[in-house]
């Protein structure tokens, strides 16, 4: 299936067999390999990544599904030479242990704190009319689609709760 | 995932023309249901029509002070809205009370309709289940049934409806509109959009191959409070063991019957100035376990008295 989809700035023309995911399309075809496998099932949020600057699981779509969209991964929101800030507060707030799921937890919590500064709801929020104030239930709220086997959650809502501060 | 073919749709009808033209064809919306099912081989179409990006993504007021809800409007859209967070509360609950936030980006009205059961027999291949081989056996009539239906279950499955939206919509009297083969378009009320199972758990909704769910409508809410109650293993991101909406007088259970439970015996008690727990006591007298999902019934029974204290608070305040 004929497939144009821009990843990380750079447009790309494939053509894929109908079953490839998008997961498969930026790991295996484009060599990306920054987003990562986890469940395969959308479960685990390690392949979450940012659809036209929307979280989604991207094992879970088919590439031929994304034609003209505009991808964003782990590869896309920074690199050693220009860490994205949320990228620096995992580090400074040393928000991983074994970093499997760490590209699936920065994508989605930079897709979650658009979603919250456009003023989604949450769960956790009491007052549907209000403005959203990143609590932690907030953040873990927000967060509950991207696992972490290692359990470094404290760290990740920290490193999430410093950004989200500097953004306020 | 078995071989399929893939077209993108360009517009409702040449869509529904397509699934109906095409054996074993299926609509793909958000497909957060459908290709995990794929993955498994357990949903095999022969091809697949995208419709997630045909033009049925907004939501409008109609004349009666309801709204209109697009089938492809994603399940995050529905919950941001500010019309549907001001007057219709219990929706926005049920919606956020499903799945994460990645996948309520991507899954759509449409298709959390549509989505099929979580039953672990229904997952497992190597499993009797009628609902994915019909005349199989049901696993889950003996086996690990702690989260199986309470209401109206047959002697040939068990299993429960997992969206949380569709039992906020039934609470809410909402309607489905949908597009046939010859292109008609119809309305009935989503609660009668599901079935129970009978003799053919397979056959899961009253709509024909081909017909594409074009559109949610809401009647204007009704007076009193609404709210959302789940009760679940986790806090965040798991199914339902038990749950309850409410809106005014309307009371609608989830996660313990194949379709959304409408709790008309509850609403007929409470209308005629029963308590909570008389009232709930009047639906649950129909209620039978399975063995390991015998706790329910008691849960469903709290739950019903907490959702409705809260309801009644938030009516007043």
């Amino acid at each position: 299936m004929k497939t144009t989809i821009t990843v990380n700035g750079q447009t790309h023309s494939l053509d894929l067999d109908t079953r490839t995911t998008l997961l498969d399309a930026l790991r295996e075809t484009l060599n990306l390999k920054g987003s990562k496998k986890g469940c395969d099932h959308g479960q685990c949020g390690a392949c979450t990544v940012l659809v036209n600057g929307v979280r989604i699981n991207s094992c879970l779509s088919l590439a031929a599904m994304h034609d003209g969209d505009a991808v964003t991964t782990i590869e896309g929101i920074g690199g050693v030479e220009n860490l994205h800030a949320m990228q620096q507060a995992f580090l400074a707030n040393d928000a991983f242990q074994c970093g499997y799921c760490t590209p699936g937890q920065i994508c989605s919590a930079v897709g979650m704190l658009q979603e919250a500064a456009d003023g989604w709801p949450s769960q956790a929020t009491d007052d549907l009319e209000a403005l959203i104030a990143l609590t932690d239930p907030e953040i873990r709220e927000r967060m509950s689609g991207n696992i972490c086997r290692c359990s470094a959650y404290t760290q990740i809502l920290a490193a999430i709760r410093d950004v989200a501060g500097a953004v306020a | 995932m078995k071989p399929f073919t893939y077209e993108r749709a360009t517009d409702v009808a040449s869509a529904v023309k397509a699934v109906a033209g095409t054996p074993g064809a299926k609509f793909l919306a958000g497909g957060t249901n459908l290709l995990d099912l794929m993955k498994l081989e357990i949903e095999v179409p022969t091809h697949l029509v995208d419709i997630h990006r045909l033009p049925l993504s907004a939501i409008e007021a109609t004349a009666d002070g309801g709204l209109r809800i697009g089938g492809m409007i994603t399940n995050s859209h529905i919950a941001a809205d500010a019309k549907v967070r001001s007057a219709y509360p219990v929706l926005v609950q049920a919606i956020l009370s499903g799945g994460s936030g990645q996948l309520r980006n991507k899954a759509t009205a449409g298709g959390n309709l549509m989505q099929r059961t979580r039953c672990a027999y229904f997952y497992d291949t190597a499993k009797p289940c009628n609902k994915r081989i019909p005349g199989s056996g049901c696993a889950a009539m003996e086996g690990l049934n702690r989260n199986s239906a309470i209401f109206g279950a047959s002697d040939q499955c068990i299993a429960t409806h997992p969206s949380d939206m569709a039992v906020a919509l039934v609470a809410l009297n909402a309607k489905v509109e949908t597009v046939g083969a010859n292109g008609a378009t119809r309305t009935q009320s989503v609660a009668d959009l599901h079935r129970l199972p009978g003799n053919t758990p397979q056959i899961e909704t009253d709509l024909a191959v081909g017909e594409l769910i074009t559109a949610v409508i809401l009647p204007p809410p009704p007076v009193g409070g609404q709210v959302y109650r789940k009760a679940r293993d986790r806090a965040s991101y798991a199914g339902g063991l038990a749950c309850v909406a409410v809106a005014g007088g309307n009371v609608a259970l989830g996660a313990v019957a194949h379709k959304p439970w409408r709790a008309d015996k509850l609403e007929a008690a409470l209308a005629s100035g029963a308590s909570g727990t008389e009232a709930a006591a009047a639906e649950l007298a129909g209620a039978n376990a399975h063995g390991k999902n015998a706790f329910k019934i008691a849960l469903v029974g709290r739950l019903i008295g907490a959702a409705l204290d809260d309801a009644n608070t938030r009516s007043k305040s």
